[in-house]
């Protein structure tokens, strides 16, 4: 079953070839069984995923069932979840339960998916290879002592290892789209606004996106499908009609105009990594694409800038954990200032607290000009480079991340090669444009990913381009020993 | 050295919105604590702000009411600080690029010169929470009802130059917003306060001196009490050697005094910033068209109405427009009565000294509009005069009919059958033969005497002029 794609398991839950208990038992005993060794889950949720797939066997009895329908998926424990704990992979908010649901959570309970549990994750979605989680690192189900990436590595395990049908996950900075290279499987990060981001514990708010991890782009293609759309309740959310993605999958690719930056294929490039993201190019030409080499030029630029721009926003978003009214409170608070001081730094780790305090720096007193208000000019430069590239090609194809898996520990003393990991991924997220990571051929049996990046509201364009490879090529359907 | 005081402003009025400027939560003063806070006032994870409109359009009402640019587009932005009744850790507010522009309002002084006062800026944000220490023992206690009511804070230039004119101008800003609607001014519930930079620097010296903000502070009273005593310690700070240094000070007004909170040194490094949860606000004509469709007559326009309409004083004209009430009050009376002047006087005068004794507000008052200007058409036609009016107007504000009720139950007509008249003044002229030679003689100041005596004989209501004539003819003999 947990091989199934998901329209195959949306057909026999029609079939009734098995019920969604059944099916949702099955992924709970997965869980029950592989995952002490990876870690992927934080909160598994069995007797509310079982009331749920209940709920949804009627609906499917009744013949009121949407291609969601009873299909077990998991939240990245970011998205607050009501009467289930959201820790945010964090100490700050190790009792905290939501009392109410994200906007996403609540259009995929709508639609009638059966949610098995909360996904570990770096704490506070800061950390590229969810070794900040303080519920513990995740293990690579490919090589347990490798890190999965982050910050959605808990979804990105939990995908691979077959323990869930699909994940939400959010990125900031490629904390969808790294972790799934990394895992071997296919991780959408939408145009910025295209989920709302209601109910979603804020990183950076400019910056982040929800989107999907699964194992296929036709799985994510259902999944998006139900959470896109415009929201009231999220500002920045955007009000454009939200397209079948699912509909738009089969669609030739014929002349498609690829764009492959050069900067994305220089110095720091594993060259490995780098034959294998040919490969899949030369696949897309033989499917009838064009390829075009351009430039971005300021992407260099978007690490230093990224690394300005979130944690300025961080260092706001995370003021609200104070101690006062919810999260971790110290014990016996001597006044005021202990209370604030103790309560936080007990309750954010390292990395949170590094982040924290860059961002406060930068938009300090004589500081914000040269720091924040310059980071900011870059950013629409960066954006410029993308809208220029746009006007030659359809799509920009490229690493997802320069290297496979890493060993863990091996970059948590080094925060700015920690950081590297996301050079190709950021400047995306910096510009608000979608990407998607799918799995190419791997390099010493470990996953590789490549990135492709659409422009505003492309998600169906790039839904449809990597299933067209994932049509011809079987790369994504590869497993890790002992989760097939 | 003679010392000239510089003051500016910063108005935190409330504005009367139904629901909070970025939550669905209600705004109504006294709930029980914490009963009107949802989870985006109380900055639970993940929740997101949304601009409430109605803020806006009030906003621009006030921006159209100082005569300011509205601007196209503003930017909200975060103030970020610790305090336990800040649930967010931080403000929104609008910083670099505010809702409305530089604008300006006229205050009447007490002599009737009309001065310009300048306004900077007025930006929307929401306020905070309330800690609540002396409820409680060994803790504070945290209401966040308050937290996300919509204000408008009101930046003015530093151009008052007087305690007097610091007054006149907040009393202003007042009048404005209760005027057009977008706020109940109620101090007591803190829906109006008020800051005022304080400075002092030599007479001719163009640099401003180093000033002091005074925090909070909810009575035109008090106002005026802190800034005279700051002036004050200030000049006797300087004079002594001594430097004023810049920090945020409060007033007691137990003490009346003022004292340090903190000095700059000590103050938050807010690190604004533009709020990425929210877009910028986009105002077009049409928004603006629809919010100040309605406004009413403002007070600066009516006070000029009523001095070149009604040919009232700039004192008088200052004086009736107080109040949008007050001023529709008089001009009913005006109207009715057809006689602008008088109403004036009556309403500033009787009518007020009444409300005041009685501490009734005038939607209170048992005296209508239409029953005053009933009365001073009584005064106008001759059926009484002024000194009976006033005990008719005494009558009628207990509650005893309309004028015409009161002057025919109490028979206060006045007599002006001139025969009447005649034979009561030959009366008193036979009955004190020794003023009549004293007037006679050239001493004039006896005619009051025989006016007192005849006004007497009369219970007051024979016609005055008519007692002039008679007297004058028949004592000239």
């Amino acid at each position: 079953m947990q091989n199934k794609s998901i329209a195959q398991l949306a057909a026999d839950l029609r079939l009734r070839t098995y019920s969604s208990v059944e099916l949702t038992k099955h992924y709970l005993d997965r869980i029950a069984r592989l995952d002490p060794s990876l870690n992927s889950f934080i909160t598994v949720a069995g007797a509310s995923a079982l009331a749920a797939a209940e709920r949804a066997d009627q609906a499917l009895r009744a013949g009121d069932a949407g291609p969601l329908t009873g299909i077990p998926i998991a939240h990245k424990d970011i998205f607050c979840t009501k009467g289930v704990k959201t820790t945010c992979g964090s100490r700050m908010l190790e009792n905290f339960i939501a009392p109410y649901d994200a906007t996403v959570v609540e259009k995929l309970a709508a639609a009638g998916a059966v949610v098995l549990g909360k996904t570990n994750m770096d704490e506070f979605a800061m950390g590229s290879s969810n070794e900040t989680s303080y519920y513990g690192p995740v293990k690579n189900p490919w090589n347990h002592d490798l890190v999965p990436g982050g910050s959605s590595g808990g979804s990105a395990a939990a995908v691979a290892a077959r323990l869930c049908a699909a994940a939400t996950g959010t990125d900031t900075g490629g904390s969808i789209r790294q972790p799934a290279a990394l895992c071997g499987i296919t991780g959408i990060k939408p145009t910025y606004g295209r989920c709302s981001r209601w109910g979603m514990i804020a990183f950076a708010s400019s910056l982040d996106q929800a989107g999907v991890m699964a194992r296929s782009a036709a799985d994510a293609a259902f999944v998006l499908d139900e959470m896109a759309g415009f929201d009231q309740r999220d500002s920045t959310s955007a009000d454009e009609p939200v397209p079948d993605y699912v509909d738009a999958l089969d669609n030739d690719l014929k002349g498609l105009r690829i764009g492959l930056p050069k900067e994305y294929f220089g110095a720091g490039l594993d060259a490995r990594v780098a034959s294998s993201v040919q490969a899949a190019i030369d696949e897309y030409q033989r499917l009838g694409a064009e390829v075009v080499e351009i430039s971005l030029p300021n992407s260099p630029l978007s690490v230093p800038v990224y690394y300005v721009v979130a944690p300025a926003e961080c260092s706001s978003n995370l003021a609200r954990f104070d101690g006062v009214r919810y999260g971790h409170r110290c014990a016996d608070p001597r006044d005021l200032e202990d209370l604030y001081k103790r309560s936080r730094a007990e309750g954010f780790g390292p990395e949170v607290q590094r982040r924290i305090m860059v961002g406060t720096y930068v938009l300090s007193a004589g500081y914000y000009d040269a720091y924040y208000l310059k980071a900011q000019k870059i950013r629409q430069l960066i954006a410029d480079d993308f809208k220029r590239a746009f006007e030659q090609v359809d799509v920009i194809m490229g690493p997802t991340a320069p290297t496979t898996a890493f060993e863990i520990g091996a970059k948590m003393d080094d925060p700015v090669s920690m950081y590297l990991n996301d050079i190709y991924t950021i400047a995306t997220n910096l510009a608000g444009l979608p990407g998607i990571s799918i799995p190419v051929a791997p390099v010493e049996g470990l996953p590789v990913g490549l990135q492709i990046i659409g422009n505003y509201f492309q998600e169906a364009r790039l839904l449809n381009v990597a299933h067209m490879l994932q049509h011809v090529t079987h790369w994504h359907q590869a497993a890790p020993v002992g989760f097939e | 050295m003679q010392w000239e005081t510089v003051i500016g402003l910063e108005i935190h009025t409330q504005l009367a919105t139904k629901s909070k400027i970025f939550s669905g939560a209600p705004t109504a003063f006294g709930a029980e604590p914490n009963t009107q806070a949802c989870a985006i006032d109380l900055g639970l994870p993940g929740v997101l702000p949304v601009l409430n409109a109605e803020a806006v359009r009030l906003a621009v009402r006030f921006g159209s009411a100082i005569q300011a640019e509205i601007a196209p587009r503003s930017v909200f932005a975060r103030k970020n600080y610790f305090y336990p009744d800040l649930p967010k850790g931080y403000q929104i507010s609008q910083y670099e690029l505010p809702v409305v522009g530089k604008g300006l309002v006229e205050i009447v002084l007490e002599d009737g010169t009309v001065k310009t006062i300048g306004v900077t800026r007025a930006h929307l944000e929401e306020d905070a929470g309330k800690s609540l220490h002396e409820e409680f023992q060994d803790f504070t206690g945290i209401d966040l009802n308050r937290a996300g009511t919509p204000l408008l804070e009101i930046v003015s230039e530093p151009d008052m130059r007087s305690p007097q004119d610091a007054v006149a101008y907040a009393k202003k800003i007042h009048q404005i917003v209760r005027y057009i609607g977008i706020s109940d001014g109620n101090m007591q519930e803190g829906s109006f306060r008020m800051d005022a930079n304080v400075s002092v620097r030599p007479v001719g010296q163009e640099a401003f001196g180093t000033r002091a903000e005074i925090k909070n502070v909810n009575s035109f009273r008090f106002l005026e009490k802190a800034i005279q005593f700051e002036v004050e310690r200030q000049i006797d700070l300087i004079e002594g050697g001594g430097t004023v240094v810049q920090e945020t000070r409060l007033y007691d007004a137990a003490k009346d005094e003022t004292r340090s909170m903190r000095t700059k040194e000590e103050a938050n490094d807010y690190r604004y910033f533009p709020d990425p949860d929210l877009l910028p606000l986009e105002i077009d004509a049409a928004f603006i068209k629809n919010a100040t469709a309605d406004l009413p007559e403002l007070p600066d326009a009516k006070r000029a109405r009523f001095h070149a309409e009604h040919g009232l004083s700039e004192y008088d004209a200052n004086l009736l427009t107080g109040s949008r009430e007050l001023a529709d009050y008089f001009e009913v009376v005006a109207k009715e009565s057809g006689e602008p002047k008088l109403a004036a006087n009556w309403v500033s005068g009787e009518l007020m000294a009444a409300l005041n004794k009685a501490e009734k507000e005038l939607a209170e008052s048992p005296v209508s509009a239409p029953l005053l200007a009933g009365l001073i058409k009584r005064i106008k036609d001759g059926t009484i005069s002024g000194k009976i009016a006033k005990q008719v107007f005494e009558a009628m504000w207990q509650g005893e009919g309309d004028a015409d009720q009161v002057i025919e139950s109490q028979g206060l007509k006045q007599i002006t059958d001139s025969g009447a008249i005649e034979t009561m003044i030959d009366e008193i002229i036979a009955a004190n033969s020794g003023q009549v030679e004293q007037y006679r003689a050239g001493k004039e100041k006896v005619f009051g005497f025989f006016v007192g005596q005849a006004m007497k004989a009369s219970k007051g209501k024979a016609n005055p002029q008519q007692v002039n004539e008679i007297l004058k003819r028949k004592l000239q003999g």
